[in-house]
């Protein structure tokens, strides 16, 4: 199918809007907008960051997600208690794919859920006390862990318990850190809150313990921030930044220790992959430390050369040509992956609508591919996040925040991408209708995705969602002969 | 009054950073920007105005300073 003009997605949008009662109609009208290069500034067409609508379907997460799911969990060498009722934990419970090296249940802990288990006492009493006493069996039970973090479900803020006091005193007996998170979900509109309040805490609790200790650094020290690890993301973009002569000391937080969190200060460059869930520490290391910090984006060649130039600008020339080097060296495998997913996949449509770094940062993977991405959303970016998602989306394209069910299936139904690329629960909707698809959240089981090493498995995942024969299956038999007779009816 | 930092974008102009609101905008004027006095009225390319206490200028940036808002955009 073509593409839709301005005009025709603007219609489709009101078209969409018309089912909602009038106020309704009004508020969601600001969330969806058609892309239009020209604009500087992303609050002039779209509204984000604002309370989802009572009554419609949003696909959003709680701070408490934000916080243990994304920023703190991947954290291997420490234990994340889920204090609260047991549902939290255990149902978001390694559903990321935070992949680390380790021995879970002995020094490493990211797969594992710990909870207080909240009952009904501990709500008319308080849970301070059954925290005191989690945190002294975790220490008996696990010795070799390196820290705690306490990760507030709602409950606690709601009762007001005091975790700060119960983790100030642990830390003293254990002299080991205990982290208390204030990320009681109904904090915010979304995840993004839970993110700034995680980031926050490490501020606070982490970040400033080994000043002025003695560390051995080179000048070339960076950082790996807001990469999770997912299917192993962080391995396949710290091979790159360590063939062109780079070290990385830390890496945030997928496979990441609390040790490594310790010393990023000591940092020359902390690179930033998911700006949204950490831009807040990345900009207090810069005002505190004088770490200047950048955005980078390896998904896809083109991005990652770029970036990979971007990288090497704030260092030495022999830094300058190693990054050539590296591009150089796998330029034939990506010639060869081009040439054999390409004309399989050219000029394919695609529709996005994930969290808050994906929707711009895998179009250049897509395009790399000759593939188009027509429509693309976020959960829970803000202003900033439209602003440089403006730039890369093409004219007439459609854009939606924090997008509803049904406005969601309504545009796949008008715009029918070949593509889509969202989250588990939107994945057996599209499946049904007959749209392949693919979860970009945790790559569909797949990955990874990030740099020259991912970009090869990113082309063979699409190639094998779109191309399978599966699609041809879905019109049943019987229905089939009817449009087989009719076609020679015609003859 | 609100937390604000001002640090230096790419191409050495003022970025303002409002972090209770993850606002991000260029710093399009300041009324004072000398060594000696720095800061007074700012305005913003979005077209929000702040207003810092005028104050020698910030040996290092960023800098985390508190603003009054004199005109917020939105």
């Amino acid at each position: 199918m073509a593409n839709l003009t301005r005009e025709e997605t603007e219609a489709l949008i009101a078209e969409v809007l018309e089912v909602y009662p009038e106020k309704a109609q009004k508020d969601r009208k600001k969330h969806l907008a058609v892309n239009d290069q020209s604009i500087e500034q992303s609050k002039k067409c779209i509204t984000s960051n604002r309370k989802s609508l009572p009554g419609v379907m949003t696909i959003r997460g709680c701070a408490y997600a934000g916080s243990r799911g994304v920023v703190w969990g991947p954290i291997k060498d420490m234990i994340h208690i889920s204090h609260g009722p047991v549902g939290c934990g255990q149902y978001s419970r390694a559903g990321r794919r935070n992949y680390y090296v380790g021995t879970t249940g002995v020094n490493t802990f990211a797969e594992m859920n710990f909870t207080s288990d909240f009952q009904e006492k501990d709500i008319v009493f308080g849970g301070d006390k059954k925290l005191a006493k989690l945190i002294d069996e975790i220490e008996g039970l696990f010795p070799l862990h390196k820290g705690i973090s306490v990760q507030s479900e709602c409950p606690i803020g709601l009762i007001g318990d005091d975790i700060e006091a119960v983790s100030k005193k642990a830390a003293a007996t254990l002299n080991k850190p205990v982290v208390p998170v204030r990320c009681e979900g109904f904090r915010g509109v979304s995840q993004s809150l839970g993110h700034h309040i995680a980031n926050d805490a490490i501020r606070d609790w982490v970040l400033d313990k080994r000043d002025n200790k003695p560390f051995e650094s080179t000048p070339y020290d960076v950082t790996i921030i807001g990469d999770y690890n997912i299917g192993g993301d962080a391995w396949s973009s710290r091979i790159l930044l360590e063939e062109m002569g780079l070290r990385v000391i830390a890496q945030w937080s997928g496979d990441g220790t609390i040790a490594e969190m310790e010393n990023t200060p000591k940092a020359k460059l902390n690179l930033l992959h998911c700006y949204r869930s950490m831009n807040y520490i990345s900009r207090h290391m810069e005002e505190k430390y004088g770490i200047p910090w950048m955005e980078y984006n390896f998904f896809g060649p083109t991005k990652i050369a770029e970036s990979l130039r971007k990288i090497a600008a704030f260092f030495d020339d022999s830094i300058k040509a190693k990054a050539e080097e590296v591009i150089a060296k796998y330029q034939p495998m990506v010639d060869a992956i081009i040439a054999k997913y390409r004309p399989r996949l050219e000029g394919k449509r695609v529709m996005l609508y994930v969290g808050g770094l994906r929707p711009r940062h895998v179009i250049g993977s897509y395009e790399d591919l000759g593939m188009e991405v027509v429509g693309t959303g976020y959960e829970f970016a803000h202003g900033d996040d439209y602003d440089r998602t403006i730039k890369e989306m093409g004219n007439a394209t459609l854009l939606y925040d924090d997008v509803t069910g049904f406005e969601f299936e309504e545009f796949v139904k008008r715009v029918k991408p070949d593509l889509i690329g969202s989250g588990i629960k939107e994945k057996y909707i599209f499946q049904k209708m007959g749209i392949p698809f693919r979860q970009m959240h945790s790559w569909d089981y797949s990955g990874p995705y990030h740099g020259y090493d991912g970009f090869a498995i990113f082309a063979r995942d699409m190639d094998m969602t779109l191309n399978n024969p599966c699609w041809n299956k879905l019109t049943p038999p019987w229905k089939k002969v009817e449009e087989a007779e009719s076609l020679a009816k015609a003859a | 009054m609100a937390n604000i930092m001002i640090r230096q974008g790419d191409k050495g102009e003022y970025v303002f950073y409002l972090p209770k609101r993850d606002l991000e905008d260029t710093i399009t004027s300041m009324e004072f920007d000398t060594p000696e006095k720095w800061g007074g009225e700012i305005k913003l390319n979005n077209g929000g105005a702040y207003y810092i206490e005028p104050q020698a200028k910030p040996e290092r940036l960023p800098y985390s300073v508190r603003a009054k808002r004199l005109d917020a955009a939105e």
